[in-house]
């Protein structure tokens, strides 16, 4: 790599499977740093579930032993008449049943706690990243990808988490046991077994390397599909309405195909591994009969000591098949926890600064000084200076792309400007405490997203803690109230299952209500009333006028109605603000909002 | 925060589905699994070949050691022993290789049967109607195409086939014990029957908790999605917070469940494991009595618990598997609760084409109400529940005749069900009675396919798909007529040129995993889709909403000539967008009260001017005159 080259960071190389060998080193770090982080909170249930699953292991094995002696010692003692022994070996079976029951029931709900603790901290730590990652973030991320991330990769790791680790101790405990009695037994024995590790560990290097490769693929494309499903089922209207299902069927089948064949392959490889192992293990088992055959018959071995070994090699590899499944789920929970560690390594481009400024009650007086911005390479505002006194209702007018919405994002704080500053009550906005900010300034946009829950959910939105009668207020001054009412429940009707119901102007006034509610300092409107009627628009404007009331207010509308309410407009072309004064002065002005404001004038009746 | 809405966070045990039998459902599966089954069955072989191996290698190493070592001559059976060790090499290599033909055998089934029910799902999820999308939260959808489905081929791959190689082990190893050990065999048998009473209260209450758990875990996809979806409310007012806490509270909820799921199941391994093993215990006296009491060899007695060995590992597993067909069970359930909702809105039997499509369309006696369909959790919780909602129509009688080429602007207030009545025209929902006719056929009698084919439909909030500008304007456009003239044409009478600006023009790829336009631009995008159709029949919402005065009015003149020849049908709030019709109908309280131009009814009908006008005295009132109606 050329070192001009900036090194990928958090979810840039995401896509890419076959990644160069440092960069794959980098990201299984950044994965397993992220599984111990995870592990650390909970290592004590985790030692406690690994006791547990030694005590059970313990008692397994325990097991056979007694039936031995009890037949080898307690048989011939029975003859004699005496049944003590029988008797002891017998409860001694049924308490070493109990305690491996016991503790195969204990550790199976103390893993579950290790693992759902694990996952529940996962899972919160993914959304409070993504909650806290800009809107530059989110604009190219996709919602189908986190909820990939959330719920496809997690399953990885709980796959791994639920059955991969008890596996693994279970399974390492068995091995060392059976390794160190087979060396006490007979050292020259136990060379065989240590001679055998070296294919185990080539066999293992060889399914590591290919299946890092084909667990990311797999990744990739099991998010793919998700994303391709969340798109078509969000967008079904427009899909039947332009009779797509066809096309999708075609485009979701390769998807479909792409995930299939993948798993086919990681199955396939799978199924190499683990017979390999086998194989491994039984010839082990072959060439240990043949040498400790020969050495018995040369008389440097008893028989019983044969035997015996022989049964430990055999043993030492039935959880070697164990491993190989716990070391593929390993392999898969390592690539969705790279994805993973990805997402959360992500730096969000606004950030909360270190020693904030606290505003609670701020009075709304805006500034921008020398503000530059823009979206990437293209400059939207070159140079924007701009004082809004506390107060000031703004009209903001323009045509799409002068840079409108881009100065309301800005002030909003969805973006940080790339120069300059814009200050709210002279403190840097990127200075106020997050909190703050928010109280202070609220945004209603275009698209009135409305979240499942009830109406009166959905505007208390703003204020959680609003008493009903203040949500009530906030409708009828946006003048839903009324809608509100006639819905089947009234304020407790549930939006989603209502969804075809509630319609766009709808939805915009249950998202001014939220505005109203929430009482911003200062609030921006950006074209927040394109959907609502005449009637409503003139019901909204009328709210407006009490709503803003000694607020700041920055409205981008193209609707001129909204213009009637402003103390000054301004005109913005290309990122600067090319007319500034009063709606009077503009209109009898000859600027090219005077020609707007006719044209728009004409088309009223 | 009011995402914390989900579909089975009631209680536990009230409501659940009709619970049915673990057979039933899997026969359901069949037709899915048909194709698979020959490898299925290959594979389980292989399985089962495997075991065999792997169980007649110790007997082998016994026999090697007691026959050719010790039983011969001094000195030893050389041939003898390397017999022995090519018979151990010889099992070890066949059982790696049944090992490795069994998944061979069964990378297939599970990989294509999970494949192909995905697609049917998909399949069915697309021709459902938008009454079905509005009432089934996203997550839930997904979890059941990814997470349910891949848990089925999971257990088609590993846990269906261990499930058979172990219970056959387990009848074998029990057939054996009973045969070699007589009496105690029957013993054994007896002890161990409370398992089966234990496996049957078990699988009750966990296919109850996994049913719970599966359900939660959707909804919590559906938190996701929506917190992803609302990204800029919840960040415009500030409520990541409170939505991080609702979110946490149900992955809580989805913890409690997974750890109940583990307590259920801890306690049938320790009951099974606890209870087997006693017996064994039990056994072991009673054996040692026998044996004493000469009814059973000392050589019986050790076969007996060698095969109690060789059973033990697959008792032991008997509840993780167990459970796993459970939730594969249960996962296929869900799965099926999708794909067995009926399509009420089919194409018929024998679809009737116009003979002639010149656009004429026609409501007739039109009524609508919105299907008070139970919600996917009521389904099953309380099918009976009568709805409590007043069942009130939207349209309640809708005449309108559009004629051909006419351009008709429809005019009311907000929710008053414009939106729905215009859907009616490519039915996207259906009429409750009455009928829309398209060049006199019902358009019911119509294939959907070539019925949106005739009408083209732009939504007021477009939806643009993660493809490029071309792609998304050319969406509708009849395959193979998607000329570079039309896509050329339908950007400028949308006045969405702006695209030519884009970083590659028209291929440049927009919607989510895109470049994000603003709503003024996506707005003109879904015009231009809508005009590249070249429908007859063109149905617009609202479509100038959110453009500026200049735009509106250059889109307008241009839309004015396109749609000369085009039936339009437009919802219109603004009198700029009135201005492309040739007449207007009113729509009020679900009928429509008057069609007429434009400026008759500015002149004649009050409640026209109160939704239209800014100017005239209606306005100013700011109430409804109520004389008119």
């Amino acid at each position: 790599m050329p070192p001009a080259a900036p090194i990928p960071q958090g979810v840039a190389d995401e896509e890419n499977s076959y990644l160069d060998r440092t960069r794959s080193r980098e990201v299984r770090r950044r994965s397993r740093r992220l599984l111990g982080s995870l592990l650390a909170p909970v290592r004590k249930m985790f030692a406690l579930t690994v006791v547990l699953v030694v005590l059970a292991q313990a008692a397994k094995v325990a097991g056979p032993a007694l039936i031995a002696w009890a037949v080898d010692r307690g048989l011939p003692a029975a003859m004699d008449g005496d049944w003590g022994p029988v008797l002891g070996f017998a409860i001694a079976y049924v308490v070493c049943a109990m305690v491996a029951g016991g503790g195969t029931a204990g550790y199976i709900r103390f893993a579950a706690n290790v693992s759902q603790a694990i996952l529940l901290d996962l899972r919160q730590r993914v959304f409070r990243q993504t909650q806290r990652l800009s809107l530059e973030f989110h604009e190219s991320y996709t919602s189908g990808r986190i909820i990939s991330r959330q719920t496809a990769d997690l399953e990885a790791l709980r796959e791994l988490l639920d059955n991969g680790i008890t596996s693994l101790a279970s399974g390492l405990l068995f091995m060392t046991f059976t390794g160190i009695s087979l060396v006490l037994l007979d050292w020259r024995a136990g060379l065989v077994l240590l001679v055998a590790v070296v294919p185990v560990w080539l066999v293992t290097r060889w399914f590591q390397k290919r299946s890092q490769v084909l667990y990311r693929i797999s990744r990739v494309a099991s998010a793919r599909l998700i994303v391709n499903f969340v798109e078509t089922m969000t967008g079904m209207r427009a899909v039947q309405a332009f009779r797509r299902e066809q096309a999708n069927d075609v485009v979701y089948g390769e998807l479909t195909e792409d995930y299939r064949r993948n798993n086919v392959r990681t199955m396939g490889l799978n199924g190499i591994y683990d017979p390999a192992l086998q194989l491994i293990g039984n010839v082990t088992v072959a060439v240990a009969l043949a040498i400790g055959s020969f050495r018995v018959l040369d008389g440097g071995m008893e028989v019983g000591t044969l035997l015996a070994t022989l049964l430990y090699t055999k043993r030492f590899f039935q959880p070697v098949q164990q491993m190989g499944m716990f070391y593929n789920s390993f392999q898969s929970a390592s690539a969705a926890l790279e994805k993973i560690s990805g997402l959360l390594e992500e730096v969000p481009t606004v950030r909360a600064a270190e020693q904030p400024v606290t505003l609670p009650k701020a009075s709304g007086h805006l500034r921008f000084e020398h503000v530059r911005f823009g979206y990437g390479e293209e400059t939207v505002l070159p140079n924007l200076d701009l004082d809004i006194p506390s107060g000031q209702i703004i009209a903001l007018v323009g045509q799409t792309g002068a840079g409108k919405s881009t100065v309301a994002k800005l002030v909003a704080r969805f973006y940080d400007v790339n120069d300059g500053r814009i200050t709210l009550d002279g403190v840097d906005l990127r200075e106020v405490a997050p909190r703050d900010l928010r109280r202070a300034v609220v945004m209603v946009t275009q698209e009135a997203y409305l979240f499942s829950g009830t109406v009166r959910d959905n505007i208390a939105l703003a204020r959680p803690d609003a008493p009903d009668a203040d949500i009530e207020a906030a409708a009828r001054a946006v003048g839903a109230h009324d809608f509100i009412t006639a819905l089947p429940d009234g304020y407790d009707t549930d939006v989603n299952k209502r969804g075809g119901r509630v319609s766009a102007g709808q939805r915009q006034l249950i998202s001014f209500a939220r505005a109203f509610l929430a009482d911003p300092a200062v609030l921006i409107l950006d074209e927040a009333t394109s959907s609502l009627d005449i009637p409503g628009e003139r019901l909204v404007q009328r709210g407006l006028q009490t709503l803003l009331a000694d607020r700041t207010a920055l409205i981008i509308a193209h609707r001129l109605s909204t213009v009637a309410i402003a103390d000054r407009v301004l005109v913005m072309s290309q990122g600067e603000v090319v007319e500034d004064g009063s709606p009077e002065e503009l209109i009898s002005g000859t600027g090219s909002f005077a020609a707007l404001h006719k044209a728009w004038q004409d088309s009223l009746v | 925060m009011p995402s914390g809405h989900t579909t089975a966070d009631r209680n536990l045990t009230a409501s659940m589905p009709p619970s049915t039998a673990v057979v039933a459902t899997l026969a359901r599966l069949y037709p899915f699994l048909r194709p698979a089954l020959p490898r299925l069955v290959a594979g389980m072989l292989c399985a089962l070949g495997a075991s065999l191996c792997a169980l007649s290698i110790p007997q082998v190493l016994e026999w090697a050691v007691n026959g050719p070592l010790l039983g011969s001559a001094a000195g030893g059976d050389r041939a003898g022993v390397w017999s022995a060790v090519l018979l151990v090499l010889g099992l070890g290599v066949l059982e790696a290789g049944m090992v490795a033909a069994r998944r061979a055998f069964i990378l297939f089934p599970g990989t294509r049967v999970e494949a192909s029910m995905r697609m049917a799902l998909f399949r069915h999820l697309q021709d459902l109607p938008l009454a079905f999308h509005d009432q089934w939260p996203g997550g839930q959808l997904l979890s059941r195409s990814m997470a349910d489905l891949g848990q089925l081929r999971r257990w088609m791959s590993f846990g269906l086939i261990m499930l058979v190689v172990n219970t056959t082990t387990i009848g074998v190893g029990v057939g054996l014990m009973v045969h070699m050990g007589g009496i105690l065999g029957v013993a054994y048998l007896c002890g161990a029957l409370p398992v089966v009473y234990f496996s049957y209260r078990f699988s009750q209450r966990f296919r109850r908790i996994s049913r719970l758990s599966q359900d939660q875990a959707g909804d919590l996809a559906t938190t996701v999605e929506e917190s992803v979806h609302g990204i800029r409310v919840l960040k415009a007012f500030g409520r990541g917070r409170e939505a991080y806490q609702s979110f946490s509270a149900q992955a809580d909820e989805l913890r409690s469940t997974e750890l109940s799921k583990a307590r259920t199941l801890g306690g049938f391994t320790f009951a099974i494991t606890t209870i087997s093993e006693a017996v064994l215990g039990g056994c072991l006296l009673l054996g040692v009595w026998l044996v004493v009491d000469g009814q059973l060899s000392v050589g019986a007695l050790l076969a007996f618990f060698a095969t109690a060995a060789v059973v033990n590992g697959p008792v032991e597993q008997l509840g993780h598997l167990v459970s796993m067909t459970l939730y594969a069970k249960t996962a296929v359930d869900r799965y099926f609760e999708v794909l067995d909702t009926e399509n009420e809105l089919r194409d018929p039997a024998r679809p009737i084409r116009p003979e002639k499509v010149v656009g004429d369309l026609v409501f007739d006696d039109v009524h609508f109400q919105y299907p008070d369909e139970p919600t996917p959790d009521q389904a099953w919780r309380d099918p009976a529940r009568p709805s409590e909602a007043p069942r009130t129509e939207v349209l309640d009688g809708i005449d309108l005749h559009v004629r051909p080429g006419e351009t008709m602007a429809l005019v009311g207030l907000t929710g008053c069900g414009k939106t729905t009545m215009i859907s009616l025209v490519p039915r996207l929902f259906d009429v409750t009675s009455g009928s829309v006719r398209v060049d006199g056929v019902d358009v019911r009698e119509m294939s959907r396919h070539d019925l949106r084919e005739i009408v083209s439909i732009a939504f007021e909030d477009a939806t643009l798909f993660s493809a490029t500008v071309r792609e998304n304007v050319l969406l509708g456009a009849p395959e193979g007529q998607r000329s570079e003239a039309d896509l050329d044409r339908a950007v400028t009478v949308a006045q969405a040129d702006f695209v030519r600006d884009l970083p590659h023009g028209l291929d440049t790829t927009i919607g989510e995993e895109g470049l994000s336009l603003s709503g003024g631009q996506r707005q003109r995008l879904a015009l231009a889709r809508a005009v590249a159709a070249r429908p007859k029949i063109l149905v617009l919402d609202d479509p100038l909403s959110a453009l500026d005065v200049s735009t509106e009015e250059a889109v307008t003149a241009q839309l004015r000539q396109e749609l000369a020849e085009t039936t339009t049908l437009v919802v219109a709030h603004r009198p700029s967008t009135v201005a492309l019709a040739d007449r207007v109908a009113v729509l009020q309280e679900g009928r429509i009260t008057a069609v007429d131009t434009h400026s008759d009814l500015l002149a004649q009908n009050a409640h026209y001017r109160f939704v239209i006008s800014s100017l005239s005295p209606e306005a100013e009132t700011g109430a409804e005159p109520k004389a008119v109606v």
